[in-house]
């Protein structure tokens, strides 16, 4: 490995890298289209992998449950997710992770669904090529990743609303009422919006003002 | 509304416009400038003196021009504030021996021309968009006669006209000749679901706003013909079906068709031509009155706020939410929501619903009074660097400080730190590490892409908020593309590295893409202008060494365009069919002895 690590990079490259692998088909969403015992079975062999299966439903919580177990049973310190997009459920695994004890950042998703599955639906070979290509570079990187610390910062806990039609007046009728403080911005002489201009409103036929 | 004006937790500025927006979640600064109302908003009484004096006669907005008002005037009965307001372009000035009548009307002295517009700083933790909608102006469709003939009405007119507190009381009369008329069709999809004109999209309101519109009309006038001229009437929501069969119950009539012209005879009475497609033949109606049912365009200010606060637009114009099913009063920047129709069409109830919803999520992210940031910020590494100054240039930010003076190395603020990764990817002396996107472990997935067959695949390099996203878009309409491609994620284009660039080539990549947010809508302010910046620079130097410059492609692709993402992809498999081993060889040959 070629490659020029900083100092903390090293730290954590002594702590050795022990990789779970979870492959998950989504129902159907991923496995109607890429061989998910198959990729499970090529990314068993990826260095540094100590356990590669596929899993039903990864986010569900047996799925869930089922890591949590491995992680605590073969003390994996690495994570990798290869399920929809990280847009989605990075948030969830990350918190499964702190759950069974490991630090939130050593984890990585592939794209499996969103970016494999959904946009080659008629070419499973192809697919499935993509899927392990996808899990082999997850798990490259997440060898590498590191334990980072959350810091907790000081917060406004004011609102600024834009807009005082009647979506914005509820927003800071909501929030004012709950202790929030609220500044609204209205560009007209009034606050109402196309509200105030209608007559009576469906379905309960009466006055919108 | 006026539990908002007088709630003591609400500080209410109208006639005001966000100027601007800095900071980040937990932490916004907006500059608001209130402009001059010319009336004291606290201490009018609306008492109507000011108007009565006041010689300037304009048409009032708020009736559609129905009526008229004066410069001095309010904007309807139950305004909030409950305040005079001066048109000051339309006023005729404070010059005793020109007017002034109004400052002699008001015994109070509310009146005041010497207000000047404010600017005012005011510090939030989060923001919520609600600007609402703009009705769409039926002017381009000509064929129904709206600008021709005085008697199509649009339905916001219409709303105006039917309603108590409106230019005529409630009675229902005609623009031509101010008699009752005695036969009202109503054209439904005006501005909407129409790919040639206005949105191709549901206007969501418009069908049962109609329904409403004929139930009153035969509650005030029974014998009244009223006709509905419709694609397909969408009455989805909790009680409409039930509306609707009322309104069919009284005798309104249903066409499935819409106009094709609109003509007027000498009486003014309008004949529509239209094919009822549900028999399939021509009808001619003879209509004294037409309301055509206008779609919601978004509002006018949405694409500078969506630049202020670097959020995104889909193609109809509307905000983007952070995820269309769960997360859909988010926006992808932490600490934004949207309410109301700035998120798409929608009626009261849906607004009102949407408005709690984004108060709720306001007050999850605030209450504890503090956040959470996420670790993905740059560190320096003392020891590497050299004190130039470049990384504090490019920090969006100026979260980096540097003494380059005294040469003391570059300092990040972390509180400041957004996390793009721009200074990581633009230190000549890696001295930059930029967290959970380190140098490592970007190249490490390079190398595990193109470690096998890499002429056969394209590396992609796509932001998480535009491109990436973009990505995911594409999956979700189920958009079919080559399955060549991979792609590398970064928080922001500004992270993709040179040598990330130049390592892929090394390793045999015949094409690569770089792709972000457009010039403008960067998340991280204008960090992509950079990632440009950097890729003409490559560019260059391939062409230099010999290597075409289209095997890097640059491309800026948003959260709402999987279409393009796809078309993106096609067209890059397509490049990629056009290097030739030989090729690749050779460029690898290059670069190993050029050293990069």
């Amino acid at each position: 490995m070629g490659m020029n690590l900083n100092v903390k990079e090293k730290a954590a490259r002594e702590d050795k890298p022990r990789i779970g692998v979870y492959i998950c088909h989504c129902g159907l969403n991923i496995a109607q289209t890429v061989d998910c015992p198959k990729v499970a079975e090529l990314a068993s062999h990826l260095g540094e992998v100590i356990i590669s299966n596929d899993i039903d439903y990864a986010c569900s919580e047996p799925g869930q449950q089922q890591i949590k177990d491995d992680i605590i049973k073969n003390e994996l310190n690495r994570v990798v997710v290869a399920s929809c997009s990280p847009r989605l459920h990075e948030a969830t695994f990350r918190q499964m992770l702190k759950e069974a004890g490991l630090n939130p950042y050593l984890l990585e998703m592939a794209n499996l669904r969103e970016q494999c599955s959904w946009v080659h639906m008629n070419e499973h070979e192809a697919a499935t090529e993509k899927a392990f290509d996808l899990i082999k570079m997850a798990v490259s990187r997440v060898r590498f990743l590191m334990p980072l610390q959350e810091e907790t910062l000081p917060l406004t806990k004011r609102t600024l609303v834009i807009g005082g039609g009647v979506a914005g007046i509820q927003t800071a009728l909501d929030l004012a009422d709950s202790g929030f403080e609220v500044v609204l911005v209205e560009k007209k002489p009034s606050i109402g919006g196309t509200m105030a201009q209608l007559d009576k409103t469906f379905p309960t036929m009466d006055c919108s003002i | 509304m006026t539990d908002a004006g007088r709630h003591p937790l609400i500080k209410l500025f109208t006639m005001s416009e966000v100027l601007d927006v800095k900071g980040y979640v937990g932490n916004f600064e907006a500059r608001i400038l209130k402009k001059a109302r010319y009336v004291d908003e606290n201490e009018c009484t609306a008492c109507g003196e000011c108007a009565g004096v006041c010689p300037v006669v304009r048409p009032d907005e708020f009736n559609s021009g129905l009526s008229s008002r004066k410069a001095i005037f309010v904007p309807f009965p139950q305004a909030v504030p409950s305040a005079y307001v001066i048109n000051i372009n339309e006023c005729l000035g404070h010059n005793p021996s020109v007017c002034a009548r109004c400052i002699e009307a008001c015994d109070k002295g509310c009146i005041n021309f010497h207000m000047s517009d404010e600017e005012i700083v005011e510090k939030v933790g989060t923001i919520v968009v609600a600007t609402g909608l703009e009705p769409y102006d039926p002017a381009e469709l000509d064929e129904y006669g709206y600008t021709r003939f005085e008697n199509v009405l649009t339905s916001l007119e219409f709303e105006r006209l039917i309603n108590a507190g409106g230019p005529t009381g409630g009675e229902v009369i005609r623009p031509t000749d101010r008699k009752r008329p005695e036969s009202i069709g109503f054209v439904q999809c005006v501005g909407s679901r129409s790919v040639r004109k206005g949105g191709n999209y549901c206007s969501n309101i418009c069908c049962m706003n109609t329904i409403k519109a004929t139930l009153v009309l035969k509650e005030h006038y029974p014998d009244m013909e009223v006709k509905v001229f419709y694609i397909d009437i969408r009455a989805f929501g909790k009680g409409f079906e039930e509306l609707y069969a009322r309104s069919r119950r009284l005798g309104v009539h249903y066409i499935r068709g819409l106009p094709g012209t609109v003509e007027q005879d000498t009486k003014n009475s309008l004949h529509v031509a239209v094919e009822n497609t549900a028999i399939g033949k021509l009808e001619i109606y003879h209509l004294d009155m037409l309301v055509l049912a206008i779609g919601i365009k978004p509002a006018g200010s949405a694409q500078q706020l969506k630049e202020m606060l670097g959020l995104q637009l889909t193609a109809d114009g509307f905000f983007l939410e952070a995820h269309p099913k769960l997360q859909p009063v988010d926006a992808a920047t932490r600490g934004i929501f949207y309410a109301g129709c700035a998120e798409s069409p929608k009626d009261i109830k849906e607004s009102v619903t949407q408005a709690s919803a984004a108060a709720a999520r306001a007050i999850r992210l605030m209450h504890k009074g503090e956040i959470i940031s996420e670790p993905i910020t740059s560190e320096v590494i003392a020891e590497k660097c050299k004190s130039c100054g470049i990384c504090a240039d490019v920090c969006p930010y100026n979260a980096i400080t540097v003494d380059v003076k005294k040469k003391k190395p570059a300092v990040v603020n972390i509180a400041a730190c957004a996390g793009c990764g721009t200074c990581a990817a633009e230190c000549p002396f890696d001295a930059i590490t930029m967290n959970h996107f380190t140098d490592t472990q970007i190249i490490n997935q390079v190398n595990a892409l193109l470690g096998e067959k890499p002429k056969e695949k394209n590396l992609a390099f796509a932001c998480n908020w535009c491109s990436y996203a973009g990505a995911d878009y594409a999956g979700v309409s189920r958009l079919q593309y080559p399955p060549n491609v991979r792609i590398i994620r970064t928080m922001c284009s500004g992270r993709v590295d040179e040598k990330f660039i130049w390592e892929g080539f090394k390793k045999g990549a015949p094409v690569i893409l770089i792709s972000g947010c457009h010039i403008g809508d960067c998340h991280y302010i204008d960090a992509n202008k950079w990632t440009e910046r950097r890729v003409k620079k490559v560019h260059k130097k391939m062409a230099k060494l010999g290597i075409r410059p289209e095997r890097l492609q640059l491309e800026w692709i948003s959260a709402a365009e999987g279409v393009r993402f796809a078309e993106v992809m096609s067209n890059i498999e397509k490049l990629r069919q056009n290097v030739s081993d030989e090729e690749i060889a050779e460029t690898i040959e290059i670069l190993e002895k050029e050293k990069l």
